[in-house]
């Protein structure tokens, strides 16, 4: 289709204007001027006469248009002039011209393009040349100033301030084969290189679509919102998408190479030996309990009486009866085997402490309550054994009247009902009595009256002289409890710290014994004489070695509450300790005559029978002198044979 | 005492250490130049033991490097390199200022570069080295490779990057040597086996970054000229271990050569080459063309028992390993245009199959999709209007999930528009006490080539149910049983009160009760025994090595504990979604 624009700028407008002048002149005379100046009149310009062209009186619309292009065939090569305002019928010729020029040809059909060219300056010289001038001098010569530019030139690639052009290829993306001669010249360098760690490969819980169980439920992503991101377990909540096409980009992506960037350039590295560790290699190989037969393993008996916590327990030397003191103010003797109670005595106040005289040939018993310490003789045993225990007690009788020891203690007969019950003797201290210990003869017995500011803590006295002496002048502290040697004169004292051994004969401290606890609440001395267990407060059990050191041998941390009792077997190579918990764990401890091997010790059974009342287990445990049972008191109002 | 006297840190650890800064001074770099340079050679911080000490008494935060390795910078040419470029942005600087657009022009002609050929020989002396290191590279230049050609680096690179990587591609199409993919959410991991070699990278989905302003790109673009160094070396290498043509060629003689009409739609002719390329479709050329290529066989030794064991578990699993490779032949796989094109050609042409597309989708595609002999139909949308009977229509996770179990899994799971099953990643290996999920062992049935129909899953299912209910009843009665042991002692030790108290108010009563039979289970005495004997020996364990002990019980404990937590949780699903399935029944 033709389209012809009115303008008189382009080229063939123009040709046209020129052409349909020949045959009628109505030419406008405004001059090349935009048509819209003359919109609001009624006429377009003056022709030539300098009469009023005037504009068509309808405009054609877009109907009138349509129409036309449907019904006039000349419409294809009409052509507005928007000066005139008239349509134009273009000729053949003139279509013809058009047609040629949009061809890019020559307007004049005659016009030879290809005319064949004169060529007047050529390669080749003629004969008669084209000006008659002389050459110049200087065609003849070397240019001085393009020497000097170039030796310029010369100078600065010499001196490399002017480098030849490059050739393109920066040589990246060359490649070849680096590693074709593989020297093996590794270097220290390589030896000591750590290589990054690589990252940790994903799991379930990274899919797209992972199983439900690996999703958050929403405590879990309220927690993971909350969480610091250093604390987070995952760096990210896991999704789940029900197909492939939903998968978003992941927001972090750069973020995460960057860090790893972060990492491989800025984190020190560092060889870390991972214990790679079997637990089951770190439990120590013992030796079987089985072996190390016997010892007590089951409850068999249970004596029940006391209504009140049972403080103490003590067995008779013949291991036929057995003692205890509780805090219902009563002291009972029952029969081992049957666990029976023969006999009771009530004694008029919490019974701290009982113990029988190790002597077997004597029949007495040492009861400590309040203030008093009472020496009882149950009369339960064979009549020589009970007339001998008289006769003990009596001796001093015959002789002259007791040297008051100290004054503060004041020894006297019993009378009456107390007479009657077995009540044979009364010491008076001045303070309460917490412990008695009777010395291995029978003869000797300790007192312990727990005082932070006296001296007078421990009275020892002699039943058959009834004498009694405070061998200390100068308080070391808060006794807790004594023992005797079993063998040897020795005494040692147990203070809230440490363990004092003092020579009795020379009157002097030999050993000072550090405990590593806090507070010593029960000590026993092995019947070898060179070891000694001591429980505390702090859950822990310390096993010296007296030839060894003052620091303890071992240390067990078996109970889960303080200890209250401890306990060595006079023949087993045996000791129990009694704790709060409720157990009693009972312990192989074997003591070698060499003096280059160390005891070995093996727990080899925990008892549990007691129930806790008041938050109070096990108070005291003590062996049987010939069996290896063992017989526990508790808080619970009972005591149980463990054999 | 004669002698000079000594002076602190003039010896000991404090001379083995060099604050940064001091490092930077010695090496008279500017801060990013010294960054630059510790990218590139691979110098890290160290953490010395006594810091105080290192530190000259001073507690203040400081970064140090051994000072071995910062004299080992020293004799790096590439530091020269960095001055020399400082000293040229210096002139062009002064050229601009001048406004001599000649010297400018020229400066530029000589700018300086530098090459790291010498860097990546020296940081990995053996190929080995370099391939084992090859994860960073690789994820590094496939994330660079997805960047927008405009803004945050040079399209040189970009363009670097995506050559390499789909020269990798190649690399692992040719070798067959990807061994497991996992869809994240994150990204496709590839795992492929290279050389013995596992390498693993992780590929961003096709979107466009929002690229994240607290990002340095300066460090990414340094790591990046490192890799990419890196990647071009181990890519020539491999292609020449395998007879292939480096850089790339396709083979002209392939049968399913991509159709040449679409190639007018490019503009470019030297862009459409690699385009051609990392359309994946066809096969590289060789040096030497003989296609077939003699498989490795394990001989034969007269060996003994154990060994030979293990050499039969090799074979076992290096059958395996070929059956795998051979996954996919003899399939013809037609993706539809919103599936992850890249990816699944990739994957199917790895595992030997063949693939088309819509050409419109991208250059290379080799088959139309009426073409009848294609069997797999990869689709990702709800449902299709036209479709061919004699072909699968599945969705994309069939083929991860075939390539993860190494066996083609039943495909009635993936058709349209069916409840996918879960994606598990093939990277887990779960230990013993760890929890597995249940399609996990579903897909270990498949591979030891045991059958389950639907039918049978649902009377396990029942069995199962019935299974739970009898343990459940079981465990009731164990719990019943010690509590009755409990009860008889509470009910004997009543009993002897009883007695006590009657006795000591003097009425004896003597009775005769028939004793019960007790039942000894002799295993179970036994059983308890040991464990008392355990704990009685852990109880004389050492400090040191309780503390040790209680951190790994504590550590498996903790491990029990959360798979415990992970199968409650996948039965209360279970259960839940039984309950929704029962009610719709109804």
């Amino acid at each position: 289709r033709l389209e012809a624009s009115g303008s008189h700028r382009s080229r063939p407008s123009s040709v046209l204007c020129v052409m349909h002048l020949e045959y009628k002149d109505i030419r406008n005379t405004v001059g090349n001027i935009p048509v819209e100046w003359y919109k609001d009149f009624p006429h377009i310009g003056y022709n030539l006469d300098g009469k009023k062209i005037y504009k068509p009186i309808r405009n054609k619309d877009e109907l009138d248009d349509f129409l036309d292009k449907m019904e006039n065939p000349e419409y294809w090569r009409t052509v507005h002039d928007k000066q005139t305002g008239s349509d134009i019928v273009l000729s053949d010729d003139q279509v013809e011209l058009v047609n040629r020029l949009q061809r890019g040809q020559f307007g004049d059909v005659n016009f030879n393009e290809y005319e064949p060219m004169v060529e007047f300056f050529s390669s080749d010289v003629m004969i008669h040349p084209i000006t008659n001038r002389p050459a110049d001098k200087r065609s003849f010569i070397p240019s001085l100033t393009e020497k000097e530019k170039v030796s310029k030139l010369v100078h600065a690639i010499k001196m490399g301030w002017l480098k030849p052009r490059r050739v393109e290829d920066d040589g990246r993306g060359r490649y070849y084969d680096l590693w074709a001669s593989e020297d093996s010249s590794i270097l220290a360098r390589h030896r000591m290189h750590l290589p990054a760690p690589k990252i940790p490969l994903p799991g379930h819980h990274e899919s797209y679509n992972p199983p439900p169980e690996y999703l958050f439920t929403d405590e879990e992503r309220a927690l993971w919102e909350q969480q610091d991101p250093g604390d987070r377990k995952l760096p990210f909540v896991p999704r789940k998408y029900s197909s492939l096409r939903q998968v978003p980009a992941f927001s972090h992506f750069i973020h995460e190479r960057f860090e790893r960037c972060l990492d491989l350039y800025l984190c020190p590295r560092q060889r870390k030996m991972r214990v790679n560790v079997n637990p089951e290699d770190l439990i120590p190989q013992l030796p079987k309990p089985k072996d190390l037969q016997p010892f007590p393993t089951t409850q068999s008996l249970v004596y029940r009486g006391h209504s009140g916590l049972v403080r103490s327990i003590s067995v008779s030397p013949s291991g036929q009866w057995l003692a205890s003191g509780s805090d219902d103010g009563s002291v009972r003797f029952w029969e081992v085997c049957s666990s029976r109670c023969m006999k009771m005595v009530q004694v008029g106040g919490a019974v701290k402490s009982v113990a029988w005289n190790p002597n077997p040939s004597v029949c007495l018993l040492a009861v400590a309550l309040d203030s008093v310490v009472l020496i009882l003789s149950p009369s339960l045993a064979d009549k020589q054994v009970i007339l001998s225990s008289e006769r003990l007690l009596s001796a001093q009788q015959e002789g002259e009247e007791p040297a008051e020891g100290n004054g503060s203690v004041v020894w006297s007969e019993a009378e009456g009902e107390e007479l009657n019950q077995g009540v044979r003797l009364k010491i008076q201290h001045p303070k309460a009595v917490h412990q008695v210990v009777w010395h291995a003869k029978g003869d000797y017995l300790a007192s312990v009256m727990p005082d932070n500011t006296s001296h007078l803590q421990v009275y020892i006295h002699q039943l058959s002289r009834r004498r009694s002496q405070n061998p200390f002048s100068r308080n070391k502290g808060l006794v807790q409890c004594v023992s005797f040697h079993p063998i040897r004169p020795y005494f040692f004292v147990a203070t809230q710290r440490s363990i004092r051994i003092y020579n009795l004969v020379k009157q002097e401290m030999t050993k000072k014994l550090q405990a590593n606890s806090k507070w010593i609440s029960s000590m026993a001395v092995h019947p070898g004489g060179d070891h000694v267990i001591c429980g505390s407060y702090d859950c822990k059990l310390s096993w010296f070695d007296l030839d060894l050191s003052t620091k303890p041998y071992k240390m067990l941390r078996h109970h889960k509450k303080a200890v209250r009792g401890v306990a060595y077997h006079r023949l087993y190579p045996l000791f129990a300790s009694a704790s709060d918990d409720g157990s009693v764990i009972v312990c192989h401890g074997t003591v070698y005559n060499d003096l280059l091997q160390n005891p070995l010790i093996v727990p080899v059974k925990v008892l549990r029978g007691h129930v806790m009342t008041h938050d109070l287990g096990v108070l005291d445990v003590t062996f049987h002198p010939t069996q290896p049972w063992v017989f526990s008191s508790g808080a619970d109002a009972t005591i149980r044979l463990f054999t | 005492m004669g002698g000079l006297q000594k002076k602190k840190f003039e010896r000991g650890s404090a001379t083995n250490y060099i604050t940064r800064n001091r490092a930077r001074k010695k090496l008279q770099l500017s801060l990013p130049d010294f960054r630059r340079l510790c990218i590139l050679k691979g110098i890290y911080p160290h953490e010395p033991k006594h810091k105080k000490k290192v530190n000259k008494g001073s507690t203040a935060p400081r970064t140090f490097y051994l000072l071995k390795d910062i004299r080992f910078l020293l004799h790096e040419p590439i530091v020269g390199k960095f001055r020399e470029y400082k000293i040229f942005v210096r002139k062009l600087k002064k050229a601009y200022g001048k406004t001599e657009w000649s010297a400018v022009e020229r400066l530029r002609e000589n700018k300086p570069t530098y090459k790291l050929d010498h860097i990546i020989k020296e940081r990995y002396p053996t190929f080995i080295d370099a391939l084992r290191d090859i994860d960073d590279a690789l994820c590094m230049c496939f994330l660079f490779s997805t960047f927008a050609r405009t803004g945050k680096c040079h399209v040189q690179t970009i363009q670097l990057c995506k050559r390499l990587t789909v020269e990798w591609m190649n690399y692992v199409i040719t070798s067959r040597s990807l061994r497991k993919v996992f869809l994240s959410i994150k990204g496709i991991y590839y795992q492929a086996e290279v050389m013995g070699q596992l390498i693993t990278w992780v590929v961003p989905y096709q979107f466009s970054h929002d690229h994240p302003v607290d990002v340095d790109y300066r460090v990414m673009a340094t790591f990046t000229e490192l890799y990419t160094t890196l990647l071009g070396f181990v890519n020539f290498r491999l292609y020449n271990s395998l007879n292939l043509v480096y850089p790339p060629k396709l083979d002209s003689n392939a049968e399913s050569e991509p159709k040449e009409e679409s190639e007018d739609d490019y503009a470019m002719n030297s862009e459409s080459y690699l385009e051609k390329l990392s359309a994946l479709s066809a096969s590289l050329a060789r040096v030497v063309s003989s296609a077939e290529e003699e498989e490795a066989q394990l001989d034969h030794f007269p060996t003994e028992g154990i060994r030979s064991a293990q050499m039969e578990a090799r074979e076992k699993e290096l059958k395996q390993q070929e059956a795998q490779k051979k996954l996919f032949e003899g399939l013809k796989f037609y993706l539809n245009r919103e599936v992850p094109r890249e990816s699944l050609a990739f994957i199917i042409r790895c595992f030997g199959g063949q693939v088309s597309w819509d050409k419109s989708v991208c250059i290379g595609s080799t088959y139309e999709m009426t073409d009848e002999t294609i069997t797999h139909h990869i689709i990702d949308r709800p449902s299709v209007d036209k479709q061919y009977i004699n072909r699968y229509y599945i969705q994309p996770q069939w083929v991860y999930d075939c390539v993860n179990a190494k066996v083609l899994l039943p495909v009635e799971d993936y058709f349209l528009g069916v409840t996918l099953p879960p994606h598990l990643s093939p990277f887990v290996e779960e230990k013993e006490g760890d929890y597995v999920p249940p399609e996990k062992l579903k897909i270990m049935a498949l591979q030891r080539g045991e059958k389950t129909g639907n039918e049978q899953e649902e009377e396990e299912e029942e069995e199962e149910e019935e299974e739970e209910e009898e343990e459940q009843e079981e465990e009731e009665e164990d719990d019943n049983g010690d509590e009755e042991d409990d009860e008889e002692e509470v009910a004997e030790e009543k009993n002897l009160k009883k007695m006590e108290e009657q006795r000591s108010q003097g009425k004896v009563i003597f009775k005769v009760t028939p004793g019960k039979l007790k039942v000894e289970n002799k295993a179970r005495l036994e059983q308890e025994e040991k464990a008392e004997e355990k704990r009685l020996a852990i109880m004389m364990m050492k400090k040191k090595e309780k503390y040790l002990y209680d951190k790994i019980m504590f550590g498996k404990k903790r491990k029990v504990r959360e798979a415990n937590k992970l199968a409650a949780k996948r039965k209360a699903h279970d259960d839940a979604e039984k309950a929704k399935k029962k009610k719709a029944r109804k």
